[in-house]
């Protein structure tokens, strides 16, 4: 039996996932928490937000997100991804980014839409 | 643009704008949201990580994209916003007074308003910290700000004081930019901070949580160059011979959040010492008649679907105010905060005017287990319900129904009791 605290939502929902019983998952307040708590034994993944550079907007930087959780082990590797990115207003929310994560098929996308201003 | 409007929404964060929307789905249609910052979407632009909306949208979002959906749903609902427009002053007979280098000093008439002002951080004075004044020292949402909007990092090798949510997002954001993050340091023996925030900021990143220790020392000439933290006892005194040296540049402040109310105080707004923000009734009203408030300006919020749906409550009372004007009832109860209750939200009910059930919020005292949170008036229980966990990192709700309150009058008790076991 292991004790996890489901992470999917702030809610934070305390689990026992059973590894003996198949990882069935009891304390869950909602059926993610039971997906979370099998793949977080089985596979954890998560998903990494952060920054690439931007210019031609009102900010410097587009926020991004990986547009689904990634394999946990690939975080850093993920983020090295977006050192050189750099991308020029407009930006449109959901566009694609770096369109495949470490062979993951999984896309960095931002995270919101900048208009394209001119100085 | 207008001068006269029927609500004027101060502050465009998602409180703000969750207001706006509902009183426009109330009927009102001359509404108007001014925000101090350049754009609408309050703290939420800074707060690039995931984790919002699961409960409003059924959908996992980051701060930008709940943002952007609300700013679209106001574009639609054509309600005006004016950014880059500070809001100086509520004068007497609902005028708001406000300032902006391209809107100019306007003054604009409301038959309502809404407090979505937001809050602020606790600074490092206002928790006194012994030692030198280096630089390096900066609070969690200004380091959250510089990173995520400004593009700058702060640092190479940090100590984080407090488990404030903002300070432990940073600490895994940080991380993932290179930075060292060496130690999290809170001087309570819980965390600040909700759970998970815990398990994905620190336990993922094997970043070390140290409970009832607190900075005793900051050094560095120019630069932060070490601190002491230091283990505290049961009356959070530091205990000497525990001192712990870190070798760091920078000292990131999470020690909590402050309502921003100058503008309530100055315009005569009632304001609870507990929350830092303006009493209600349950319908976010505040003791000025036609003033609602909601959101962080109210009191802290953890979670930004609570926020929302406070903002909507916020704005379809508003709505109700502007078409009805009906006056408080005559059966006021005001809300006791019983053992293990730090504060409530409302702080009283019109019993003859709430709907069929209200939501009261609070902050438990301390941690509890297998407890109830019992209703009761005149020493009898009005409702009990259970919660096997709950801590002061994060806020509780009740819904407390219509007949459940029939027979209350003066005052009802609220508190957290730990079953017999
Ligand atoms: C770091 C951090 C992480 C969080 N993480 C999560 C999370 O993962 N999930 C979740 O659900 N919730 C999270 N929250 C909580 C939630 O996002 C906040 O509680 C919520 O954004 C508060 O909304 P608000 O509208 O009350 O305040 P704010 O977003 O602060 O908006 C207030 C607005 O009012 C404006 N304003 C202030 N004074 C004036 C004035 N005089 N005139 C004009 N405008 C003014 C400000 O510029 C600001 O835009 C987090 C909060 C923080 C700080
Ligand atoms: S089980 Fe459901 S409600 Fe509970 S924390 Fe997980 S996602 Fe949230």
């Amino acid at each position: 039996m292991t004790k996890l605290v489901c992470i999917v939502c702030p809610k934070g929902c305390r689990l026992e996932v059973d590894e003996q019983n198949g990882c069935s998952v009891t304390g869950n307040s909602c059926p993610r928490g039971e997906v979370y708590g099998k793949s977080e034994l089985q596979n954890p993944t998560r998903t990494i937000t952060s920054t690439v550079r931007l210019t031609g907007a009102a900010h410097r930087r587009c926020p991004v997100k990986t547009a689904a959780p990634i394999p946990k082990h690939l975080i850093s590797d993920a983020m090295r991804l977006l050192d050189d990115i750099e991308v020029s207003a407009p930006v449109k929310l959901g566009q694609t980014i770096v369109p495949d994560i470490c062979g993951t098929g999984i896309a960095f996308v931002a995270t919101r839409s900048f208009a394209a201003i001119n100085y | 643009m207008n001068v006269s409007y029927e609500l004027i929404v101060i502050g465009g964060g998602p409180a703000g704008m969750a207001a706006a929307y509902g009183a426009w789905r109330h009927g009102l249609r001359r509404i108007l949201v001014i925000e101090r910052d350049g754009e609408l979407g309050g703290i939420l632009n800074q707060c690039i990580h995931n984790g919002f909306g699961l409960h409003y949208f059924k959908e996992e979002l980051t701060g930008p994209e709940f943002a952007e959906r609300f700013i679209n749903m106001l574009a639609e609902a054509q309600i005006d916003v004016l950014t880059g427009t500070t809001v100086l002053e509520l004068a007497p007979g609902r005028k708001v007074h406000a300032v902006g280098s391209r809107s100019g000093y306007n003054i604009f008439a409301a038959d309502s308003i809404v407090l979505a002002m937001g809050c602020r951080e606790r600074t490092r004075g206002a928790i006194n910290i012994p030692g030198t004044r280096p630089a390096g020292v900066l609070t969690a949402g200004a380091a959250q700000r510089l990173v995520n909007i400004e593009g700058y990092m702060v640092g190479k090798r940090v100590v984080i004081l407090g488990s404030g949510d903002i300070g432990l997002i940073m600490a895994r954001r940080l991380t993932l930019e290179g930075a060292k993050v060496l130690a999290c340091v809170e001087v309570m023996p819980y965390s600040g901070g909700i759970t998970r925030n815990i398990v994905q900021c620190l336990e993922d990143y094997n970043i070390p949580l140290y409970l009832s220790h607190t900075i005793t020392d900051i050094r560095g000439n120019r630069r932060v160059e070490q601190v002491v933290v230091s283990k505290v006892d049961d009356g959070r005194q530091p205990i000497p011979g525990t001192e712990i040296v870190f070798d760091c540049d920078t000292v990131m402040l999470s020690v909590g959040l402050v309502p921003e109310n100058e503008l309530s105080r100055a315009a005569g707004i009632n304001l609870d010492s507990r929350t830092n923000g303006p009493t209600v009734r349950d319908n976010m009203e505040t003791s000025a008649p036609g003033i609602f408030a909601c959101g962080n300006v109210l009191h802290v919020h953890d979670i930004v679907d609570f926020v929302t749906a406070e903002g909507e409550r916020a704005g379809a009372a508003a709505a109700a105010f502007v078409t009805a004007q009906t006056p408080p009832g005559a059966n006021l109860l005001r809300i006791v905060n019983g053992d293990g209750v730090t504060y409530t939200v409302p702080q009283t009910i019109d019993r003859d005017n709430m709907g069929d059930s209200v939501a009261v919020f609070f902050r438990p005292r301390r941690i509890f287990r297998d407890s109830h949170i019992v209703v009761e008036h005149a020493g009898g229980t009005l409702k009990a319900f259970k919660r096997p966990h709950m801590m002061p990192g994060e806020m509780e709700r009740v819904n407390i129904a219509r007949d459940v309150l029939a027979g209350a009058a003066g005052e009802i008790t609220i508190s957290c009791k730990e079953l017999e076991t």
